[in-house]
């Protein structure tokens, strides 16, 4: 005798898994296996010549290291920004709410343009830095000023969902308990706020270390010293050498997935304890 | 501790939410804050604790006026209906909470913490929780380590907002007796705001009972329900019949019926309305007319050894609906049926005289 038939009883997982793997494999996975595939067009001794060569690995150190500074720096601010939105009323909210999406829309570059014209030893607010002794325009610094442009938006519409939908009874209870304000958020809040605030890291840092149109005119592009890693992979390919182009973004594709993974599996972590995965 | 509230007034735009309401809670007791939602109950409690500031009045606690301190200086416990448990620490770090936030001078030792945080978790016999997260309880338990953690800052008194609104019957039951005694053991200073009079009749010492931003009526829970100060804590405690009259002598004339009442000081003519618990109601069913009033029976309900009667006025009451509990033994010893014309004959009624409000008599 045949064993009882099981119902689902959600119509269409065959057909929404179906679509999935599919639509997956069409817009991810072939492109991406089809970067590994060129790049074993290469033998070992060619590949590890390409991708460690010094102006290449410099590269690696400025995209990784400003992406996670940018990053981080867009965890502070984004926080403190979802904060204002959600806590308090004041007049322009909503305008400024709205703002805060502005990197996503605009054209990276016009936002690169728009940085360096402002930046500039000339620009509009670099006339006043450059005296100080502070270059912008055409430094690292640069690159780091137009990821976090770009990255803004990340934390703060990740966090602020979660912001909105915090109980006020458990600040009450904690002020009753005695704790003071800076208690509160630091025991109370931030732990709640943790898990959204990885995920907006995360994304952030993905944003930033993919960026090219907005950084490319800030950077200023000298090699050894604000040359980016997809900069690298662009100048390859105008040298019609697709397989270097591949071999080095098959090396940032790596330590992109180890880095998400990594932040991905804190995230697990931290909403454990926060009681979210129940 | 004593808690003394004088002239409270508190007004969320146009709606009074409390209309200088005076009271005075003793120290020791469990008193409970009784009333329909919206009553002010609830911002009574948040203005004692610190939590919500009044328009005017004092809030003196100890006979000092707490006006100007902050909540977490003021010493007291607050319970949530929801728990607000912190859900990223374990019931164990709920509890240790608000010792661990005190100022590092006056802060115990880790051991002390631990020990103390065992001793409560014993006391609201939860010692074996210990390392859960509240997501992992029910919530009954939830509501304990709230009240554990509230506990564990020593409060001088405890406020408890409809601790037990969110559970289910039987753990309410369960949680009341479970609270009696534990403020028998304790006896801190204790308000607990409740729209259930189950409740407060079964936990407090003494209840306030609420309407509409002032107060009642103050008493025993047993007193209040017997001798209801209003018309509207009458039909507040329980199902209740009425019957709009007029005062005729010794008797109330309900229609072309007639009530009999025993002695009042009500003036001759006077409009009354007369108020009769559904057990505090007799069934006659060949009664003479002008004795009683005169009801249809439209539904008999036999659960068990007592008996409800649904029934619809006649003459006098017509459209309105009354409810008998009589036992079961006597539907059957009176043969009653559905359709039924009988009369209604009240062992004890409750008469108050007929409010004027807005020129409508109510």
């Amino acid at each position: 005798m045949a064993a009882a038939k099981t119902f689902r009883v959600l119509p269409g997982f065959n057909i929404t898994l179906g679509f999935t793997l599919a639509y997956l494999s069409l817009i991810v996975l072939i492109p991406l296996s089809a970067v590994f595939l060129k790049t074993t067009e290469l033998g070992l001794d060619q590949f590890w010549n390409v991708v460690s060569a010094p102006r290449v690995v410099a590269t690696y150190k400025l995209s990784f290291g400003l992406s996670l500074l940018a990053a981080a720096i867009n965890t502070v601010f984004g926080l403190m920004l979802a904060w204002a939105l959600v806590r308090y009323s004041f007049p322009g909210k909503r305008l400024v709410d709205a703002l805060v999406d502005l990197p996503f829309a605009l054209p990276t570059a016009v936002a690169g343009i728009a940085l360096t014209a402002l930046y500039a030893k000339n620009g509009w607010i670099g006339q006043y830095l450059d005296p100080l002794g502070i270059q912008v325009a055409f430094k690292p610094l640069g690159i780091l000023v137009a990821l976090v442009f770009i990255g803004l938006p990340f934390v703060v519409r990740t966090v602020q969902p979660i912001l909105e939908d915090l109980d006020t009874e458990l600040e009450e209870a904690a002020t009753s308990l005695g704790a003071r304000r800076w208690q509160i958020f630091r025991h109370v809040i931030l732990p709640i706020l943790l898990p959204a605030l990885l995920t907006g890291f995360a994304l952030a840092f993905a944003r930033a270390v993919g960026e090219y149109g907005s950084v490319i005119f800030i950077a200023g592009n000298i090699p050894m010293v604000s040359e980016i890693t997809p900069l690298m992979i662009i100048t390859k390919l105008e040298q019609y050498d697709y397989a270097g182009a591949t071999a080095i973004a098959t090396v940032m594709l790596m330590l992109s997935f180890t880095l998400l993974l990594v932040i991905n599996g804190l995230q697990a972590w931290t909403s454990k304890r926060t009681g979210r995965d129940r | 501790m004593s808690i003394q509230v004088k002239d409270i007034h508190k007004q969320f735009g146009s709606f009074v939410a409390l209309d200088k309401v005076s009271l005075e809670f003793p120290t020791g007791e469990l008193v409970a804050l009784l009333g329909p939602s919206g009553c002010g109950k609830t911002t009574l409690l948040r203005i004692i604790a610190g939590l919500e500031s009044a328009d005017s009045g004092q809030v003196l606690l100890d006979g000092e006026d707490a006006s100007g301190t902050h909540v977490r200086e003021r010493q007291v416990g607050f319970v949530f209906q929801h728990y607000a448990l912190f859900r990223h620490m374990t019931v164990f770090d709920n509890v240790a909470f608000g010792m661990r936030m005190k100022p590092r001078s006056q802060r115990p030792s880790d051991k002390q913490i631990r020990t103390k945080v065992h001793d409560l978790l014993k006391l609201v016999q939860l010692d074996w929780l210990a390392d859960r997260f509240p997501a992992q309880l029910s919530g009954g338990q939830r509501q304990r380590i709230a009240l554990a953690r509230a506990l564990a800052v020593e409060p001088r008194v405890m406020l408890l907002d409809e601790p037990f609104g969110a559970l289910d019957a039987k753990v309410r039951k369960e949680l009341r007796r479970w609270l009696r005694n534990l403020h028998d053991e304790l006896h801190i200073t204790s308000i607990f705001v409740t729209h259930d009079q189950e409740e407060a009749l079964e936990v407090a010492d003494r209840e306030v009972q609420m309407d509409h931003g002032k107060v009642e009526q103050i008493g025993t829970p047993e007193e209040v329900y017997r001798h209801p100060a209003t018309p509207f804590v009458y039909s507040f405690l329980g199902s209740v019949n009425l019957f709009h009259g007029r005062i005729e002598g010794e008797t109330v004339q309900v229609g072309e019926d007639v009530l009999s009442h025993m002695p009042h000081d009500f003036d001759h003519g006077a409009e009354v309305v007369a108020f009769a618990r559904p057990h505090e109601l007799d069934i006659v069913i060949d009664g003479e007319a002008g004795n009683g009033v005169a009801a249809r029976i439209s539904r008999i309900l036999a659960f068990g050894v007592t008996a409800r009667v649904e029934l619809d006025g006649l003459n006098g009451a017509t459209g309105q609906h009354f409810e008998v509990e009589i036992t079961r033994a006597r539907v059957l010893e009176l043969g009653l049926a559905q359709g039924q014309a009988v009369r209604l004959m009240p062992s004890r009624l409750k008469l108050f005289e007929r409010e004027v409000v807005g020129g409508v008599l109510q």
